[in-house]
């Protein structure tokens, strides 16, 4: 094991005397790899990246390729991690393009026309060009995921989290998004967590994946050894098993309630 | 692939963004600067144009009846006009950012009724700081208060970690709180001051004066400017509070910051001029309209718009009735409020 990678050590996270996380700890979230944060709601998948992105306090360690996040400050942690909550507020009359340079601005002085061409590349790529000059709040909830999802690539983390980026779009854009998303980890080799509801997008989209309930780690490895009907009923108290259709992929098939 | 086209495309709107945007900004200074004339060729003294020029330029040359009223009167009072509005827009303008609500102002938070309580104190039990010489004790004691009430929403705001929402409340509860204080004070009050009280908190730009012009000029050269230094921070806090966080912004210390330039402004406003409470809310909302939320253009312009319309609500307040000057508190909610419905009711139309 080296250094190199997100380990995680003895996190506790607390609201008030509500525990939240308790004592998990994790290695080997790789570089260059997606790791998708699995678990039923209120199992603490949003508060644990929360915990990393150092919004919430927490006691512990994250040690990002052998650096603590948690006494890092503001500033330097930002160079670093990027967190993008679940949504935009909702009245923002800002510009698309203008959000990303306020991305990017927000935190450093940086060459202006740098910033300018890097948005308009990551527009491109992320195939919402067109909306360049369209005001936040006018878009549709998929649109402004999709703004999100520009905003914190264009501030080059190393460590990227991702709330629960694809709840609001449809399906050609819930692959389309996790494929730039996968294409820009490997790519930048970044360290990726996202916190995801579909259960197929994991098992075919990701390189990795966490469990989550009650706050602890349930099962932690790649998605086809992880998924499997015993996790499902642990998780999620669903009876499910993962078949292979014609062609080739795996699919989670859910049969009721256990 | 268009790919390029495209890019060239989206380069050349943001620019034609940009350079409309610089130009309203010339274009709202310029209404200010023709507004700020007529506000200064108006009044009720009936003196011709000839003779205001005579009187600006050659000062010793005309009576001293006229030098008073251009010097002492007409161009303090019209200048005192666009600094406060300027003061009120952008203190509104970074209060609804930082308290991330679109009702946020000085007058709604509470600040103005605070400084009413601190000029009531004056007004009526003559209540002040010893050794303060009389015509400043009303607006020292008003600023005291006013301060004081923004004070009390940072520490709220700080030491509780209170939600932004909690923060509006209780301004608004802090508004209601000084609200009836005032009456209490006005219950007890003799009729003279009374009336003075009264008077006071209808707000009235017939308290300028050099020194208050001074003052308020330099309090707005030092914010907008420190503002403006913030200008991208404050933008990001727009995108909501985690996402600025993760943008590795300080946010507690950016809010802190911005409160305190806020109570400033908003306190010396008030205490100069009394209760003005429309402005801090419409300036905002107009410049939000114009520019969008960039604050780097956002912040001047609700500035701006805040200038130009208590400048022109000045010039209203002189012709509604001829010869009589009303309170041009009075006239910017009445003249400002239809207004303003207007733009937003027009603007929820659109959607």
């Amino acid at each position: 094991m080296s250094a190199h990678q997100l380990c995680i050590e003895q996190l506790d996270v607390s609201y008030g005397k509500r525990r939240i996380i308790e004592q998990l700890s994790l290695t080997g979230v790789c570089h260059g790899e997606v790791t998708a944060l699995l678990g039923p709601n209120g199992s603490g998948k949003s508060t644990l990246l929360k915990a990393i992105a150092g919004l919430t306090p927490a006691r512990g360690q994250v040690l990002l390729d052998g650096a603590d996040l948690l006494t890092a400050s503001y500033a330097s942690r930002a160079e670093r991690v990027v967190y993008l909550p679940q949504s935009l507020p909702a009245s923002v009359h800002l510009r698309v393009f203008e959000s990303l340079l306020v991305a990017r601005r927000a935190s450093g002085n940086t060459s202006r026309q740098q910033d300018i061409d890097e948005a308009r590349a990551l527009l491109e790529r992320l195939g919402i060009a067109h909306l360049a000059m369209s005001f936040l709040d006018q878009l549709s909830g998929g649109q402004k995921q999709l703004v999100g999802l520009a905003q914190a690539l264009i501030r080059k983390p190393v460590l990227l989290l991702l709330d629960e980026p694809l709840s609001a779009l449809d399906l050609n854009y819930q692959y389309h998004v996790m494929d730039v998303i996968g294409q820009e980890t490997r790519e930048r080799n970044m360290v990726t967590l996202i916190v995801l509801h579909d259960i197929n997008i994991s098992l075919r989209q990701t390189d990795r994946v966490l469990m989550l309930k009650g706050g602890q780690l349930i099962a932690h490895g790649a998605p086809d050894q992880v998924i499997d009907p015993a996790s499902l009923a642990r998780v999620y108290g669903v009876r499910g098993r993962v078949e292979r259709c014609s062609q080739g992929s795996a699919q989670v098939m859910i049969d009721g309630l256990v | 692939m268009n790919a390029p086209s495209e890019a060239t495309v989206i380069m050349d709107d943001y620019q034609r963004v940009l350079r409309r945007r610089v130009l309203l900004l010339g274009l709202f200074l310029a209404a200010i600067i023709a507004s700020l004339v007529l506000d200064f060729t108006l009044g009720p003294s009936g003196l011709t144009l000839p003779d205001l020029w005579q009187t600006l330029l050659h000062k010793a040359s005309v009576n001293p009846g006229q030098q008073v009223i251009v010097w002492s009167i007409r161009l303090p009072q019209a200048l005192m006009a666009v600094l406060v509005g300027a003061a009120l827009g952008l203190a509104g303008a970074e209060m609804q950012t930082i308290l991330n609500n679109p009702l946020a102002s000085p007058f709604t938070l509470g600040v103005s009724h605070a400084a009413a309580f601190g000029a009531a104190l004056a007004i009526v039990l003559n209540l002040g700081i010893p050794g303060v010489p009389d015509e400043w004790l009303v607006a020292i004691n008003a600023f005291i208060f006013a301060l004081i009430a923004t004070l009390l929403l940072d520490l709220l705001a700080r030491w509780r970690k209170a939600d932004t929402s909690v923060v509006v409340l209780f301004g608004i509860a802090l508004g209601f709180t000084f609200g009836a204080l005032v009456s209490l004070i006005q219950f007890v009050a003799t009729e003279d001051s009374l009336q003075a009280l009264v008077f006071w908190t209808l707000g009235s730009l017939a308290r300028a004066s050099w020194l208050k012009v001074g003052l308020l000029a330099l309090a707005v050269a030092c914010a907008l400017p420190m503002a403006l230094r913030r200008a991208w921070q404050l933008t990001a806090l727009r995108l909501g509070e985690d996402r600025a966080a993760s943008f590795g912004i300080d946010v507690k210390r950016l809010r802190l910051g911005t409160l305190l330039r806020v109570s400033v402004l908003s306190a010396l406003a008030v205490a100069f001029v009394g209760t003005i409470g429309f402005i801090g809310l419409v300036g905002p909302h107009i410049a939000r309209l114009l520019f969008g939320e960039d604050h780097r253009f956002y912040l001047p312009g609700s500035a701006l718009a805040g200038a130009l319309i208590l400048s022109l609500a000045s010039v209203a307040s002189k012709n509604i009735i001829p010869g009589v000057l009303i309170p041009v508190g009075i006239v910017t909610s009445l003249v400002g409020i239809p207004f303003f419905l207007s733009i937003v009711l027009r603007r929820n139309g659109g959607h």
